[in-house]
């Protein structure tokens, strides 16, 4: 837990919460604690990493969370990214060479820009969090008396909504905005090994089978894989038996450990073919 | 000063295809050759499991691809702006170390056709000059298909491609694609086994009467020994492969299919961390070149004969310093160098998914594994009255996709909240992509230059980029997002979102296509080229420039093929005929 806990007893009550709804669902998606994984050790053994937060201040965190929380719910499909620790991925993440911006090219001038020349501003990545935060927090204020983590989700979502059209001091909302949904997908897919998608909630919820195996015999067949998840941490501590090049052996997942939701959810409207320039996904070839 | 070395026969500035090539033939010929290469090594051992098989490092944190903090280009849509650099790998990612793009690629290994090779010409043929696009500026090759066949062999059969031919010495044969150029013998390997989408695509466009046929790939399907005694494994699908190293050595890269032949012959040095800054020309030939080393020591190393044989970008970069050639002015239309940019951007495609009870395990897949056709690529159908020029190959992907990378949601899917992760959870194994790497005209206005406000991590000039779309490729893009949801509709897709060309070229979007061409083109003289017909300077006889730089405009076609042909074509003209008779080769 974070510390310095202005909000302790609002969080746990959260939590108890969190976990009361879990604990309503049957076999479409089992609660955290009940994967039966082999990879899932008592805290105390975890590494030394394990939720903390070494960036975010106590009020940076707890508006981080409060954030990762509606941009991926916990909801009747399962844990969401504050379950699946995503708050302690983007912490881990602004410290290192590639989250600090470290890579980026950020020598001036800095002048004005056409809207199409991308991403043009001296701030790395931990600068526009720190500012993001702070603006977001302060609008909250003024505009509710409250901070962002203290409103309700409804009022959460609006704010977060409304992000995308304003400008946050030196940083636009949309910046602050894009930056934190990308992180916050990266930490619910990524490999744990980098401090989120805790228990693998996130491949679970798409059926990922996470580190690969051989599938030269399973290619091109109309078949479920339905294999419990395998992350690096665990091939690395050898828990996971090995083929002989190395490739996990996958395990074939019990009944109801991988969720696989059968009804299509309801169709974007108004029109479900949209003409769009941007794409999607990215396939750098 | 710099400190200077012994001389060499050959350096090769940069070690991707063109140099590892270039490098391992003229050493089993005989030379000393040193490789220069800016970025780090990358060997096998590098790429131990498991924590090769990270999506976050590889897929987006971009791992072998080079930082912009150390090089970038300058962005301007055109010439009345001011350019701006690209801080962050925004419309696409460049390779870095030993290998270079041939690394990190997804081995789709293509042959240009012989129309390709005389677009201007055949265009203007049989449409007339008034088919030619206001300001375009394409240009025949002085190179023949016919000339180059024998180059594309040894390059596929080096890689060991995985493929069906489809016209082997003018008999067209069924399973391949009856639209290429004639080769001279079928694939070295049988093509890879095709996912399951790919199967519902081949049915659907064979029901439209469309050619399917396998995409040509740099995956083995079965182990395979190249010509040079290099073995390679065969693949097993595991779809970390694009953006990756391979584990099994199952994707042909310069490290599985050339290096270790070049290394064997002990005449074949590559130095890392090496960037050169100049190549130093004296009386009319290439002396040296001028590198720092991973010190920030500056070192000159002499050498009979240099190849510049660096990423397309580079190439334009070190002779724009190294005052090599003409500057292009696209004001007067005079000088070559940077003239003819162009790349394979905002490819359209389909994202369509199912609401049936399909597994299409979209983790599974290869680089290549894609299935395509061509009949609405290049000239292979009639333009009349369309309003533009060029095509097409239109493929089903199965390139092995991660959630962290792959998140299909139906087109209008709010991006956060329930509503997306409900869609992620129901698509991700329920969604198929067609992609259609497109013609790009090359003009006038579309160049590269050097900026005179940034510079790279060595305190030389970025390189600027002056581009934007035109209609002829809007033209084309919006033709091909109607094909392409013709087969979504086909392929009986519950829905589908397709996506084509914007209005201008953005530097904030990840298109996600690499492939840049020109900047040092190939042409008949010196006063529309940089280089001959065997990519040799026009000014400098004992400088060749190798590589996609000497595309006079992009096909269709992934570049990789023809830069290992042309690396081929010139290794043999060097042999052949240059080291008989230094000088002009034309």
């Amino acid at each position: 837990m974070r510390s310095g806990t202005i909000d302790r007893r609002e969080f746990l009550a959260f939590l108890a919460s969190a976990a009361a709804v879990a604990g309503t669902r049957d076999a479409v998606a089992a609660t955290p604690d009940a994967y039966s994984h082999h990879e899932i050790r008592p805290a105390a053994n975890l590494g030394s990493l394990e939720k903390v937060y070494t960036f975010f201040s106590p009020a940076e965190a707890e508006f981080i969370e409060a954030a990762v929380a509606r941009l991926i719910p916990n909801d009747e499909l399962g844990p969401g990214a504050l379950e699946a620790d995503v708050p302690y991925y983007i912490d881990r993440l602004l410290t290192t060479e590639y989250g600090s911006g470290a890579r980026f090219y950020n020598l001036g001038p800095f002048g004005a820009t056409t809207a199409f020349q991308g991403y043009q501003s001296p701030l790395t990545p931990p600068e526009v969090y720190r500012i993001g935060i702070a603006a977001t927090n302060n609008y909250c204020q003024q505009k509710y008396e409250k901070r962002f983590a203290q409103l309700d989700a409804a009022a959460q979502d609006g704010v977060l909504n409304g992000l995308q059209a304003v400008s946050l001091e030196d940083v636009p909302g949309a910046t602050f905005f894009g930056q934190l949904l990308g992180d916050a997908k990266d930490g619910f897919f990524s490999d744990p090994a980098y401090g989120g998608n805790r228990d693998m909630i996130g491949w679970r919820l798409v059926g990922y089978p996470g580190v690969p195996a051989n599938y030269s015999t399973r290619i091109g067949k109309n078949e479920p894989y339905n294999a419990t998840p395998v992350g690096i941490r665990a091939l690395q501590q050898a828990r996971v038996p090995l083929d002989e090049h190395g490739h996990p052996i996958h395990r074939q997942a019990a009944a109801g450990e991988i969720p696989r939701t059968t009804a299509p959810p309801a169709p974007p409207k108004p029109a479900d073919v949209a003409h769009d320039a941007r794409p999607q996904a990215t396939f750098f070839m | 000063m710099a400190m200077k070395l012994k001389p060499v026969d050959v350096v090769t500035i940069g070690v991707g295809w063109a140099g590892s090539i270039l490098g391992k033939e003229l050493a089993q010929a005989g030379l000393t050759v040193v490789g220069l290469e800016r970025g780090g090594d990358r060997a096998q051992a590098d790429f131990a499991l498991p924590q090769m098989h990270d999506q976050l490092k590889y897929e987006k944190q971009l791992e072998l691809f080079e930082p912009t903090s150390k090089f970038t280009l300058t962005f301007r849509n055109n010439s009345r702006e001011e350019a701006r650099p690209m801080r962050r790998h925004g419309p696409f990612p460049w390779g870095e170390g030993v290998g270079g793009a041939g690394f990190h690629w997804a081995g789709w290994t293509w042959r240009h056709t012989p129309w390709d090779f005389k677009i201007r010409t055949a265009t203007i043929e049989r449409y007339g000059a008034t088919a030619i696009p206001e300001e375009c500026t394409i240009q025949d090759w002085p190179i023949t298909y016919a000339e180059l066949e024998p180059s594309y062999d040894k390059f596929e059969y080096t890689c060991g491609i995985s493929g069906s031919a489809g016209n082997v010495r003018g008999a067209i044969k069924a399973g391949g694609n009856p639209f290429e150029g004639p080769r001279q013998r079928e694939f070295p390997n049988p093509p890879l086994t095709r996912s399951y989408g790919e199967t519902l695509y081949a049915k659907a466009c064979q029901d439209l009467g469309y050619h399917t046929f396998p995409t040509p790939s740099a995956q083995m399907s079965r182990p395979y020994t190249n010509p040079d005694g290099v073995t390679m494994g065969a693949c097993l699908y595991c779809g970390f492969c694009m953006n990756y190293a391979c584990e099994v050595s199952a994707k042909a890269t310069p490290q599985t299919a050339v290096l270790p032949a070049a290394f064997k012959t002990g005449k074949y040095e590559v130095r890392t961390f090496a960037n050169v800054t100049r190549i130093n020309v004296r009386d009319g030939r290439a002396v040296s070149v001028t590198y720092v080393d991973r010190q920030g020591r500056e070192i000159e190393q002499p050498a009979e004969i240099v190849l510049l044989t660096a990423f397309t970008w580079s190439n334009a970069q070190l002779l724009l310093l190294s005052g090599i050639g003409k500057p292009y002015d696209p004001v007067t239309g005079t000088g070559v160098v940077g003239k003819n940019y162009a790349w394979h951007a905002g490819v359209p495609y389909v994202l369509m998914h199912f609401d049936t009870d399909v597994h299409m395990n979209p983790f599974m897949g290869a680089g290549a594994l894609c299935t395509s056709i061509a009949d609405l690529a290049s000239d292979n159908f009639d333009h009349t009255d369309l309003g533009f020029i060029g095509g097409a190959i239109i493929q089903a992907m199965a390139m092995g996709w991660g959630p962290l990378g792959f998140q299909p949601t139906p087109a209008g899917t709010p991006a956060w909240g329930s509503a997306w992760k409900k869609a992620v959870a129901y698509y991700y194994g329920r969604s198929v992509q067609l992609v259609g790497l497109h013609d790009h005209l090359s003009y006038r206005g579309n160049y590269l230059s050097l900026d005179p406000a940034y510079r790279d991590s060595w305190g030389n000039p970025l390189l600027r980029l002056t581009y934007d779309f035109h209609p002829n490729e809007k033209k084309l893009s919006e033709f091909l997002v109607k094909a392409g949801e013709k087969i979504a509709r086909a392929m009986g897709a519950s829905s589908f979102g397709s996506y084509g060309l914007g209005d201008h070229f953005d530097a904030g979007v990840p298109y996600g296509i690499i492939h840049q061409v020109g900047g040092a083109m190939t042409g008949s003289n010196p006063s529309n080229s940089v280089v001959n017909k065997y990519l040799q300077s026009w000014d400098v006889s004992n400088l060749f420039v190798v590589g996609a730089s000497a595309f006079p405009q992009i096909p269709v076609f992934n570049p990789t093929g023809t830069v290992g042909a042309l690396a081929y074509w010139t290794a043999d003209a060097i042999k052949n005929r240059y080291l008989k008779k230094p000088g002009p080769l034309v």
